[in-house]
């Protein structure tokens, strides 16, 4: 088929054409970012804790008139009622191990500091990397789920504790491979020594973890999130928070036999109902806003591209009509059906193919302003190459009804008046 | 003229139901998005002090002793330099502020213990912000110099704990001290919760936290530090501190200052005495960026802290591409429906309509389109904001669609349906009639 009649056409249609061109190339523009946006939040809720996130839950709780933290019997005290929790916990029937420890992945409460080669080192300085820390004992790695992937495990001899303000010198430390390939990129880590938060004490890595998440969701944590550092500290203050791995299914009968077995130890506690949860809790609410707002973007590209279609539906079925007559023309001088079907086809997809052409520039054009806005990355091609193909079927798909009743128009409208 | 013309245009609209529908839909979803965003963000980025927000600022000073200079000043002040300023009592108004946590029970009242927002503060802090009382009132300077045990609560915490009745006179118990409540406010949530925000450019636009509610219970300055020592937290710190658990004299920021400048002589003359205050110190040997200090503004503070979600900035723009889409989707549709119509217009020139007559028709039909979507949009915008409501973030209840939006949904549909008809509306007015006669 020759294009030269479909040019023709347009150039009388020219408000028309530009109209749906630009549309399209709008829609183009706005879809791929958005589809592109909506890659990020999912890419972001899918990132891996390291943890093994089934049968694992999280008890938080506080002792009302606890002893003072900052006191050297205080802490004491402290310590025994936390391990007196912990063996009550150790002994339920439906759990498999109990770990102290001060926070979780995604939990989004951290102690977060940093680490170098060098002791006293300034805070600020080049040489420091931040990491977040978890304090916990030795059955961590097994609650947790986490993977040794070098060097030991804690021990129960290598536990220390403290006071929740205290600073205290931490000699052994396990870290995730991701922080040792920072500090260590020989690969190298496990025996050497680092220094924390600019202490003048060393710390020597034990071990090295698989991958263990940092409690921060947040975008400040986006830099470091993986640089997890394990100290085998339980820390002593008001409060506790105990990691429990319950036997495979048990998860609900555990949780629901954590308040009576505590309350039983000591009563003189505060357990409401956040205080027990289980880890899919902690993630479902870490990640609400991102998938809030990849439904939202969702939503909106569906009804954009509804819009778009029915606009492509719209214009096409008024040409339609207002070219009856010069159809019926062209069937009576031969024309066959599929002739007239794919004259509306190619020249949509000439219209479209334009439209597209100016969207890949405005997507481009749009990423680029939202990259110096906003946190966000170059857009990928596959994306706009998939953003291109996804325009020109639905032109195609919009345009099929209205092409297809042109050319069901008889060619005896060639003869009647107009 | 105009009311036949309304009359031509519905019977023009009920013509072809189907274009008809298609361009009221567009509007409305076009209408509905970007009124639901406009709507937050018209919320998130007000004035949360409407009454006086021009006349209250934020001074910050540089307490940093390392050698390198920060562009910025610290977000927040380190004790002591925020209670020198304070004790100056040079502007009309000066509050300090700093929140906290603890746990907080109320003798004969039977509930669990709970945790607890605390604001320490100085009594100038309701006066300046127009803060409203349902019981009782704030407390005086003297209360603040004696470290009096009284305490502002909440109406959130009054409900919670007595009910709404009038608490005044009774005793609640913070951590391990009993203080006395001399005053519960009436509702009240500014958006943003200004006093408390800091470090907004570090947040990379996760700001909604400064939309969540104001602390439960207000405690003077002094009081709050002797109550809750070792429950604050510093913003952060230059060098680590010594003692955690007393702040006072730590190497940390932790401290924000609010002062009430009544007129722009004494604005100019309190920027003077900070900056003299950081000389002074340096000379003492206390600072060493005795130029690094700041007087912003309460808008200016908040717009130096980005304080709009950036999430909510990007749905905005995002909503107002998508209301162009559908307006480009309505032009488009109504060039075609006005052209359809050529005989029509044809017959309506011939018969002596002027061309400014024909274009006024159809801008008039394009104007009910927008208006018919604009109902549409109302339901639409009221259905996004329920959705919003829905979302777990911090400032979902303070969500609503006051008058002002309410009638700017309709105005903006109408815009945007006159400006998408005035095309449509140029071209069948200028038409030939006798071609289209000829075709008749």
């Amino acid at each position: 088929m020759k294009l030269h009649p479909i040019l023709a056409a347009l150039r009388k249609h020219k408000a028309g054409t530009v109209l749906i061109a630009l549309q399209i190339a709008l829609t183009l523009a706005i879809v791929c970012n958005a589809v592109f946006i909506i890659g990020q939040r999912i890419d972001r809720v899918n990132r891996i804790t390291g943890l093994d996130e089934s049968n694992l839950f999280l008890v938080s709780q506080q002792w009302v008139g606890a002893p003072n933290a900052d006191s050297a019997d205080g802490v004491e005290k402290l310590d025994t009622m936390q391990r007196e929790d912990l063996a009550a916990l150790r002994q339920l029937p439906d759990v498999a191990s109990v770990a102290p420890i001060n926070s979780l992945p995604l939990l989004n409460s951290s102690w977060t500091g940093s680490v170098s080669h060098k002791p006293g080192a300034q805070l600020s300085g080049k040489d420091n990397t931040r990491t977040a820390y978890y304090f916990t004992d030795e059955q961590m790695l097994s609650t947790l789920g986490v993977r040794l992937v070098a060097g030991r495990a804690f021990n129960a001899g290598d536990v220390q504790h403290q006071g929740f303000r205290d600073q205290r010198d931490r000699p052994i430390a396990i870290i995730t491979r991701q922080l040792a390939d920072k500090l260590f990129p020989k690969g190298d880590a496990v025996g050497k020594v680092m220094y924390t938060d600019g202490s003048n004490a060393p710390t020597t890595i034990i071990g090295v973890v698989a991958r263990l998440q940092i409690p921060s969701t947040s975008s400040q944590g986006n830099d470091f999130a993986w640089y997890s550092t394990l100290i085998p500290t339980r820390l002593d203050a008001n409060f506790a928070r105990y990691a429990v791995r319950t036997k495979p299914g048990r998860l609900d009968a555990a949780m629901r036999a954590v308040a009576p077995t505590l309350y039983k130890v000591n009563p003189m506690r505060v357990l409401d109902d956040d205080s027990v949860k289980p880890f899919s809790d902690i993630r479902a609410r870490a990640y609400r806003a991102d998938v809030g707002m990849a439904i939202l973007m969702g939503v909106i590209c569906l009804i954009l591209l509804c819009v778009t279609a029915a606009g492509i539906v719209g214009l096409t079925s008024f040409w339609v009509g207002q070219r009856h007559r010069q159809i019926g023309v062209r069937r009576a001088l031969g024309a066959r059906k599929v002739d007239i079907l794919h004259y509306f086809q190619i020249e949509n997809l000439l219209i479209v193919g334009v439209g597209v052409a100016i969207g890949v520039l405005l997507a481009l054009g749009l990423n680029l302003w939202l990259m110096s806005h906003y946190e966000m990355t170059r857009i990928p091609l596959p994306y706009v190459l998939t953003g291109v193909l996804a325009m020109l079927a639905i032109g195609q798909a919009a345009v099929f009804v209205p092409a297809r009743r042109a050319s069901n128009v008889p060619p005896v409208v060639a003869t009647r008046a107009a | 003229m105009f009311g036949y013309y309304i009359d031509l245009a519905w019977r023009s609209l009920r013509r072809n139901k189907v274009l008809t529908a298609l361009m009221v839909i567009a509007i409305a979803v076009g209408i509905g998005a970007s009124m639901t965003t406009l709507t937050v963000m018209h919320l998130l980025s007000g004035d949360p002090v409407p009454t006086r927000s021009g006349t209250l600022f934020y001074p910050q000073v540089d307490p940093d002793p390392s050698p390198t200079a920060s562009h910025q000043p610290y977000d927040v002040m380190d004790y002591r330099s925020a209670l020198d300023l304070w004790n100056a009592h040079r502007a009309d108004r000066q509050a300090m502020v700093t929140s906290s946590q603890l746990r907080l029970t109320a003798p004969q009242v039977n509930l669990p213990p709970l945790m607890a927002q605390m604001l320490s503060t100085t009594s100038d802090f309701f006066p300046m912000f127009d803060v409203p009382f349902r019981y009782g009132g704030g407390w005086t300077a003297q209360d603040d110099e004696n470290r009096a045990r009284v305490a502002v609560i909440s109406s959130d915490l009054n409900n919670k704990l007595f009910n709404g009745a009038d608490s005044v006179g009774r005793t609640l118990r913070l951590k391990d001290a009993d203080v006395r409540i001399i005053g519960v406010l009436a509702p009240w949530w500014p958006s943003p919760q200004f006093y408390d925000v800091a470090g907004g450019r570090f947040s990379n636009g996760d700001t909604a936290g400064f939309y969540s509610r104001p602390e439960d219970v207000f405690v003077p300055f002094q009081s709050s530090l002797e109550i809750n020592a070792g429950g604050f937290q510093p913003f952060t710190c230059w060098s680590m501190p010594g003692d955690p658990v007393h702040l006072q004299n730590s190497p940390c920021v932790w401290v924000a200052l609010w002062v009430q400048l009544d007129s722009a002589a004494k604005v100019g003359s309190y920027r003077r005495f900070v900056a003299d205050y950081a000389t002074q110190q340096k000379a003492l040997g206390r600072f060493v960026h005795a130029d690094n200090t700041q007087l912003r503004s309460l808008m200016g503070w908040l717009d130096f802290n980005q304080v709009v979600p950036s999430d909510v900035r990007l749905q905005t723009w995002l909503a107002f591409a998508f209301l162009l889409i559908c307006l480009f989707n309505t032009v488009g549709l109504l060039l075609a429906k006005f052209l359809r119509r050529a005989g029509e217009i044809g017959v309506r020139r011939a018969l002596g309509a002027s061309r400014a007559a024909v274009f006024a028709q159809c801008l008039v039909e394009a104007g009910l389109i927008g208006l018919l979507g604009g109902a549409g949009g109302l339901l639409l915008t009221l259905f996004g904001l329920w959705l919003v409501r829905s979302q777990p973030i911090e400032y979902a209840d303070l969500v609503h669609l006051d008058t002002t939006m309410f009638l700017a949904t309709f105005a903006l549909a109408i815009a945007a349906s006159l400006l998408a008809g005035v095309l449509p509306a140029l071209r069948a007015s200028r038409m030939t009639p006798s071609l289209q006669l000829k075709t008749l």
